[in-house]
């Protein structure tokens, strides 16, 4: 099902104040309603070389699979859709690549990348993350953090080490404690949520939501909405002008109506139409 | 707590700690911190220390008190101030120092933690936690500016809705306002505090103010005509708006002026 009438999505990434190099990596697949973006590591230039083997690798592979196969479609051995197991493999075939290169090309020891994946289909997002790249939803111009960053701070406040306003100012903000390319097995965190006509996702790298409070973020969707490109740029423009310490990258993906998925005969007599 | 440094061609003589509130500098002995030259005053300066702040202040000395090789009267000291009275320097090193460090840090490149360093980094992390108090009050400034929601000012027929109130300004960035000059509001003024304020009717033409750092700015988010500037049609890009320049939005026309 070709989804470019379903979703708008507008994209802006931008190597900040401080940084020369562009470490972000993103991509996007209306189509296929995929979107990916990854936050690279590792010195000189491994970062790009690892976010971008991270979104490659999976657009293209997703690509491959849904020309022939629809997200929703019953898995016959296991009775369960087939898109929780198509993204999971295909964030395990990029970790095995990079994790490959890593191994075999000393320039890239040690590179990595976190990682947010977005699948749109049947009026349903399946989200997979890793590190502390985030998907934020904005509903209702109510803006909620979707996914829970694998890092040291989000276990901090999960122990109850540290409160979450406590958070804001620690320290260590940049340790992740799971990133794909890092070691020979990972496993992403996948989860699933309805997406209704009117939802505004935003994926972004820490790089904003370093710079930018969420309150700030929120202020903006909701101000700038109308204009879904000049929201992405004036996301990124407000964590520059805040400093811009790190790369900034964000996605934004609105809903435009419902997009069921077609089953049983009707999706046969379309597949016909093909 | 706070330390001076004392040195003379990069010899350094001594390391004085800020612990009284006010610390005199000068060539008489009576002075905390003596300094036998003749082109140190006899009272030179003090430094007064409030809490983790120190303000240096020259007291009207003969030769003047530099600081970083900028002649002062008054100065808040910050890390590695160096100050300068005749051959001698005082560097000051600020108790914020460590954390003033670690704040860059926060920002270091990400990296991956494996569970084997997991335990070391957070037992340093729980060590400095101290350091995060400091953190604390340079970002307070960022975060003061947050406005709360995004309250779309309807200029055409509605009022100006919902006024939120005015955030402390960024130091050293005059306050912009609008006041409108037709319309059935005209004359009314909406200060621009929050770092983007809509105008316009949705559906019909929008426009938004951003303020950054820079000034504020214009730039066109909805509808089939973009606003007027001084009676020019703006482009694509955010446009940067001067005192008392007149906008022209749905209909409606506008002044933007800075406050004093």
């Amino acid at each position: 099902m070709d989804l470019t009438q379903v979703l708008e999505i507008a994209s802006c990434t931008d190597p900040g104040m401080v940084r020369s190099h562009n470490e972000d990596s993103i991509a996007a697949d209306a189509a296929n309603g995929l979107v990916v973006l990854a936050d690279g590591m590792g010195g000189y230039n491994a970062g790009e070389v690892a976010s971008g083997m991270a979104t490659t690798v999976i657009v293209t592979e997703m690509q491959q699979i849904l020309a022939n196969a629809s997200p929703y479609q019953i898995d016959p051995r296991t009775n369960q859709e087939i898109a929780r197991r198509l993204v999971r493999e295909q964030v395990l075939k990029a970790n095995t690549s990079i994790y490959q290169a890593a191994q075999s090309q000393p320039q890239y020891a040690g590179m990595g990348t976190t990682l947010v994946v977005a699948l749109f289909y049947d009026n349903r997002v399946l989200v997979a993350h890793l590190g502390d790249s985030r998907l934020y939803l904005l509903r209702q111009n109510t803006l909620k953090q979707i996914t829970r960053d694998h890092s040291l701070l989000q276990e901090q406040i999960d122990s109850g080490l540290i409160t979450a306003d406590q958070a804001k100012h620690a320290q260590h903000k940049n340790l992740v404690t799971r990133a794909l390319g890092i070691d020979p097995s990972v496993e992403p965190e996948i989860h699933e949520y309805p997406a209704r006509p009117g939802d505004l996702f935003l994926l972004c790298s820490d790089g904003l939501n370093d710079m930018v409070d969420d309150e700030d973020i929120a202020m903006t969707l909701q101000a700038l909405g109308a204009n879904l490109n000049l929201a992405a740029q004036q996301l990124v423009q407000m964590a520059n002008d805040n400093g811009g310490r790190d790369n900034v990258s964000v996605i934004l993906v609105r809903v435009l109506r419902e997009y069921p998925g077609a089953r049983g005969v009707m999706a046969k007599v379309f597949a016909w139409l093909k | 707590m706070a330390k001076l440094i004392l040195s003379m061609d990069g010899l350094v003589l001594k390391e004085i700690p800020l612990t009284k509130e006010r610390t005199t500098i000068g060539r008489k002995p009576h002075n905390d911190i003596q300094i036998d030259n003749l082109a140190v005053s006899g009272e030179h300066a003090v430094i007064v220390t409030i809490l983790n702040d120190s303000f240096l202040e020259d007291l009207g000395s003969t030769n003047g008190t530099v600081v970083n090789g900028n002649p002062i009267k008054k100065h808040f000291l910050q890390n590695n101030d160096v100050i300068e009275l005749g051959k001698y320097k005082l560097k000051f090193v600020g108790e914020a120092a460590p954390a003033a460090a670690a704040d860059k840090a926060d920002f270091e490149k990400t990296m991956v933690l494996r569970p084997s360093a997991m335990k070391a980094a957070a037992d340093q992390a729980k060590a400095m936690g101290g350091g995060a108090q400091a953190a604390v009050a340079q970002r307070a400034a960022a975060s003061q500016q947050v406005a709360s929601a995004a309250a779309a000012a309807g200029v055409a027929d509605k009022d100006i809705t919902k006024t939120t109130p005015p955030a402390p300004k960024p130091a050293g960035q005059p306050l912009g306002a609008i006041q409108l000059l037709s319309g059935a509001n005209a004359g009314k003024e909406l200060e621009l505090t929050k770092p983007l304020t809509t105008l316009g009717k949705p559906g019909v033409q929008v426009a938004v103010l951003t303020r950054r750092p820079q000034g504020y700015f214009i730039t066109h988010v909805e509808g089939a005509n973009r606003p007027m500037v001084n009676g020019q049609q703006i482009g694509p890009a955010p446009h940067a708006l001067k005192d008392h320049d007149v906008i022209e939005l749905a209909g409606v026309k506008m002044e933007f002026f800075l406050k004093a």
